[in-house]
């Protein structure tokens, strides 16, 4: 694995092989997107308590799931770029972070649409949303940490640093809704047991957890080739590239 | 189809405006992530050719410079 893995660590290589994969991640988040949220919209059967209003939830749960799925991969980036001090790894933290924030942003405001018709308020400060926003603020940090220095892999490291502390949050988010009282409901589907959804709503939501995760990983993509290309302006290679393109 | 007609489609039960504005406000979030990395690879092909460019300047300057002689071409 060692020997495949190794030639990506030069960043021309990790180039060509995200130049290879994007227009295929880009085309599956387009099929599947789009028949997720037209399924979810038009064609999954309402709600016997919620009405219609549920149909909010084939965007809150994907982009709430890869908001901290994003963070994961952040920090796991964060973690080699400390270990083995590869470049497109500290390249892929400022790929990663206003991608999740994002999709940190979306949870939010889904949430916060959906809960004033069920809940009767946009907010209250309980810990499922609190720690969403704190995830939030984490990402700000990061970016705001990697760029903060004047010596770039100065600031990579401490974005670095500060991603992996972060994780800390991730269980917490995960598990507030089981540790404290809230009105944010329990987990439907991630969780050990049977998902707690009739099928037909389940299938159109992991349609869309399938398309939000491709959108993740291909909007990912694009921002580190853009990240890798601004590292390597000097050199031939990227100056093609971007004749090319 | 969960609805009987395109006005029920789009009032969603009464809750139209709630499920509308998210799905609006999520598009509008994600799209602009995605159109900020395309214009930042626009920006960086621009300063791309502006590095080129300069490079070019650089190296006319030193071969012109090469022509008016400054003592060194003769040891070759």
């Amino acid at each position: 694995m060692w020997r495949w893995l190794h030639p990506y660590a030069k960043p021309e290589a990790t180039y060509h092989l995200l130049q290879k994969l994007l227009p295929w991640f880009v085309a599956l988040t387009l099929v599947t997107l789009v028949t997720g949220v037209i399924w979810g919209l038009a064609f999954a059967p309402g709600d016997y308590q919620q009405g219609d209003s549920y149909r909010i939830i084939f965007l809150h749960v994907p982009s709430a799931i890869f908001s901290m799925g994003a963070y994961m991969g952040m920090a796991i980036m964060g973690a080699i770029a400390l270990i083995w001090q590869i470049k497109t790894a500290e390249w892929s933290i400022p790929a990663i972070a206003p991608v999740g924030a994002a999709l940190t942003v979306v949870a939010l405001l889904t949430g916060a649409i959906w809960g004033k018709p069920m809940w009767g308020t946009w907010w209250v400060w309980d810990a499922r949303l609190t720690s969403e926003l704190i995830l939030l603020f984490l990402y700000v940090g990061v970016m705001a940490l990697y760029f903060a220095f004047d010596d770039a892999r100065t600031g990579a490291k401490a974005a670095a640093i500060l991603s992996l502390v972060g994780v800390i949050n991730l269980p917490i988010i995960h598990f507030s809704v089981e540790w404290w009282n809230t009105l944010h409901q329990g987990a439907t589907i991630t969780k050990f047991e049977r998902p707690s959804i009739a099928t037909s709503m389940l299938i159109p939501l992991l349609i869309c957890l399938a398309g939000f995760a491709f959108l993740t990983v291909s909007l990912v993509m694009m921002r580190l080739k853009n990240e890798i290309l601004r590292h390597e302006l000097h050199r031939p290679w990227a100056q093609q590239r971007l004749e090319q393109d | 189809m969960a609805f009987d007609s395109f006005t029920d489609f789009v009032a969603m039960g009464g809750y139209g405006l709630y499920v509308w504005l998210s799905f609006f406000l999520s598009f509008v979030v994600l799209a602009g992530v995605a159109l900020e990395t395309l214009l930042a690879k626009r920006q960086l092909a621009k300063k791309s050719k502006q590095l080129q460019q300069r490079q070019e300047r650089l190296a006319r300057r030193k071969a012109s410079r090469a022509e008016v002689g400054d003592g060194n071409e003769s040891k070759t």
